[in-house]
């Protein structure tokens, strides 16, 4: 019994004594200044064998940029972009952190680096007025992969309006070597005006308090990572997705749609879990997430809260090339697991919602490029090219060209059953939009005269006449 | 011109002879009223006093760095004003940039602020006098913390507009809200509690974790805003959208 007590007490002290001098023991050799890069790209990994002095020089900024399209919205940012710059550091790392509150801003910005041990995680020691610098240094004891977010007063309205990023501790041995590393963060905005309402759109600190937000996005804005600008690969590659979620309030449930997850960093920290298709990210917490991509696609990422993604914007793609593995995937079979619908509310709604109707051609086509944008790209994608063997394509499509009648009511009506577009086969489900005869005929006649279409142009009068009475 | 400002005018007139005419003072009747965004319920009650109608403009600054040159840029000391001291300024006696007459003076420092209203025979605001007088309402105009947040939710601007661009408050008071910052006396009591407070309490105020804990009303973040940025100045520190306006005691009778 009391051997026993004594040889546990031992070890524990032998124990403790090894963790603290765990990183004691690292001397600090040279210094150099670190290389930072906006999302999506990051950083190249840590060659060094011994731990340095890093200086890090970061600026806060505040500047009006596009949220989504035709909509704007003051940012608050660490490095002019949300999310923030990604750091990339070593454990052991001795930290010379420089702020610069840019001269033109209106408020004092601080740091809370979650990587940081010591009062505030450096809030205390970065708080720094407009045209000001404050610098302060730490010490990276742990490694992982850590948020970092502005602090000050109001602190949730700073965090709203954009201010966090990622800080990268590697551990001394590094990370498995991949062959592409992107950096993505998801966070959500609350404004005045709903989804989609066009202009510079202020914050709601109402919506903010009651966590409705109106755009849940990936890397600062919708389509961010969509269309030209989707992260890409090649297959045979093994990708690497070091993902944040600045919050200020919604937890993630990250996913990549036709993808597992060969390794997941839990919570971005030591313990790895292996095949997982959905990994949970708190507000102001990460994920490592690594896998092995076998086949050619468009891998779609969202937060599995699936209205976020189809109709507030938490939706992003990596494209990849290669030759496709028939073996691992068909190609023509679909994956009918959940039906992602547009982003119109689909209900019945008993009172009309009030118009002002387009006046001319171009009215016409700038509002329906407005609902294509929220309400369709998600299944028909940004340029009308559709997704092969699940939803057809609008871009030369015979089956919109050939027939008006019949591309309305698929607006108005909705679709259902088998139908052969450009040659191939579909069979899929497109629920009736919840459009007004003037909405429904503007996205009807931006479509047709955008990607190579027949450039007809389609009147409320003929949505109003293809509706099932 | 009511009776009140023009005592006020000829006592300036004896007192100080070499001054111009004084920036417009409105007199602020006595009241007492609950500090947005603090702990403390209890109301602070505010003396009468005078209070500019306006910010003080460039072209007004001017005039009072040319009869007192120890202010201009290149004369004035670091440590009563940092580098960018009216660094939109061309020269120690012009900007030569005649939109900035009508503009607000900015790039001032706490003690310039001061020497400028002890020099037109006032003194800077107090936190609660300048908070007070926020509070007065617009008639018939928007809520007063919609017209604030817009402000945070624009970029600046360059040039500033003018003062007096928008609507007076029920006061008569113009540009408290949406224009600048504004120095006040004692800036750097933030967050006070109606109880004085040793200012090493303070930062538990600001940083991460506490920054709702002290409010009153944790919705009132126009306010909450106004601390933490006095709360980051030094007294020689000079801000791009940061300036001044004067107040002056009202004498008893």
């Amino acid at each position: 019994m009391s051997s026993l007590k004594t040889f546990t007490i031992g070890t524990l002290a032998v124990l403790s004594l090894a963790a603290q001098g765990a990183w004691a023991s690292e001397n600090i050799k040279g210094e150099e200044v670190a290389v930072l890069t906006d999302a999506p790209a990051v950083p190249p990994p840590i060659q060094r064998k011994h731990a340095t002095k890093v200086i890090v020089n970061l600026e806060t900024k505040e500047i009006k940029m596009r949220l989504a399209d035709g909509v704007d919205y003051t940012f608050w940012t660490f490095g002019g972009k949300v999310p923030g710059k990604f750091i990339r550091i070593r454990e052991g790392d001795h930290v010379e952190f420089h702020l610069h509150n840019h001269p033109s801003s209106k408020l004092p910005h601080n740091i809370d680096l979650h990587a940081v041990t010591g009062q505030g995680g450096g809030a205390e020691g970065s708080f720094t007025a407009p045209g000001h610098s404050s610098t302060f240094s730490f010490k990276a004891l742990n490694p992982g992969l850590y948020v970092y977010h502005c602090a000050t007063a109001p602190v949730g309205m700073h965090i709203a309006n954009g201010m966090y990023g990622l800080i990268l501790v590697e551990p001394k041995e590094g990370l498995p070597k991949v062959d592409r590393e992107f950096y993505v963060m998801q966070s959500e905005f609350y404004t005045k005006g709903k989804y989609g309402s066009p202009g510079l759109q202020p914050f709601s600190m109402a919506k903010a308090v009651e966590e409705k937000a109106d755009y849940v996005v990936f890397n600062g804005s919708v389509g961010a990572l969509a269309g030209d600008n989707a992260m890409k690969a090649k297959t045979g590659e093994t990708v690497r997705l070091f993902v944040g979620n600045g919050g200020p309030n919604l937890v993630s449930s990250f996913h990549v749609i036709g993808e597992i997850f060969d390794k997941v960093y839990v919570e971005g920290g030591k313990l790895i879990n292996e095949n997982v298709q959905t990994t949970l990210i708190p507000a102001g917490g990460s994920a490592i997430v690594d896998f092995k991509i076998q086949t050619t696609g468009t891998y779609i990422l969202v937060d599995h809260s699936i209205f976020r993604a189809f109709n507030k914007g938490a939706l992003g793609m990596l494209k990849v090339e290669g030759d496709a593995d028939k073996d691992v995937y068909s190609g023509k079979t679909k994956d009918g697991i959940y039906l992602p619908e547009g982003g119109v509310i689909q209900e019945i709604s008993t009172k009309e919602p009030k118009l002002i109707p387009a006046k001319t051609l171009e009215d016409r086509i700038a509002a329906g490029k407005r609902i294509y944008e929220s309400s369709c790209f998600a299944c028909h994608q940004t340029n009308g090219q559709g997704l092969p063997g699940a939803f057809p394509p609008l871009a030369k499509s015979d089956y919109l060209n050939n027939n008006k009648e019949k591309a309305i009511s698929a607006v108005v009506n909705g679709l259902e059953g088998e139908i052969k577009v450009n040659g191939k086969d579909y069979n899929s489900v497109m629920p009736a939009q919840l459009l007004s005869d003037e909405e429904a005929a503007n996205v009807l006649t931006y479509v047709y005269s955008v990607w190579g279409n027949s450039k007809k142009s389609v009147s409320p009068q003929e949505v109003k006449a293809a509706r099932k009475k | 011109m009511k009776h009140y400002q023009r005592w006020i005018l000829a006592g300036m007139m004896i007192v100080l002879p070499c001054l111009a005419r004084a920036t417009d003072r409105v007199l602020i009747p006595a009241g007492e009223f609950k500090m947005p965004a603090v702990l403390s319920k209890k109301s602070i009650p505010v003396k009468a006093f005078y209070l500019d109608r306006d910010p003080v403009t460039n072209k007004e600054f001017l005039e009072f760095i040319k009869l007192n040159p120890e202010w201009a840029k290149s004369k004035t000391k670091r440590i009563f004003a940092d580098k960018n001291y009216l660094n939109h300024w061309s020269h120690d006696f012009s900007y030569e940039d005649s939109r900035y007459d009508k503009m607000p003076v900015v790039q001032v420092s706490w003690y310039a602020a001061r020497s400028y209203c002890f020099w037109k025979g006032g003194r800077l605001p107090t936190i609660a006098e300048w908070e007070y007088v926020a509070l007065f309402p617009f008639p018939g105009g928007p809520p007063l913390q919609s017209l604030i947040l817009e402000w945070y939710g624009k970029s600046s601007e360059w040039p500033l507009p003018a003062v007096m661009s928008g609507p007076a408050n029920s006061a008569g008071i113009y540009d408290l809200h949406g224009l600048i910052w504004e120095w006040v006396e004692d800036f750097n009591s933030s967050l006070v509690t109606g109880e004085s407070r040793a200012d090493s309490a303070l930062d538990k105020n600001l940083f991460c974790g506490a920054g709702s804990a002290g409010a009153a009303d944790p919705s009132d973040y126009a306010a909450f805003m106004r601390y933490a940025f006095r709360s980051s100045l030094k007294a020689a520190y000079t801000v791009q959208n940061l300036g001044f306006r004067c107040a002056q005691d009202k004498e008893p009778l």
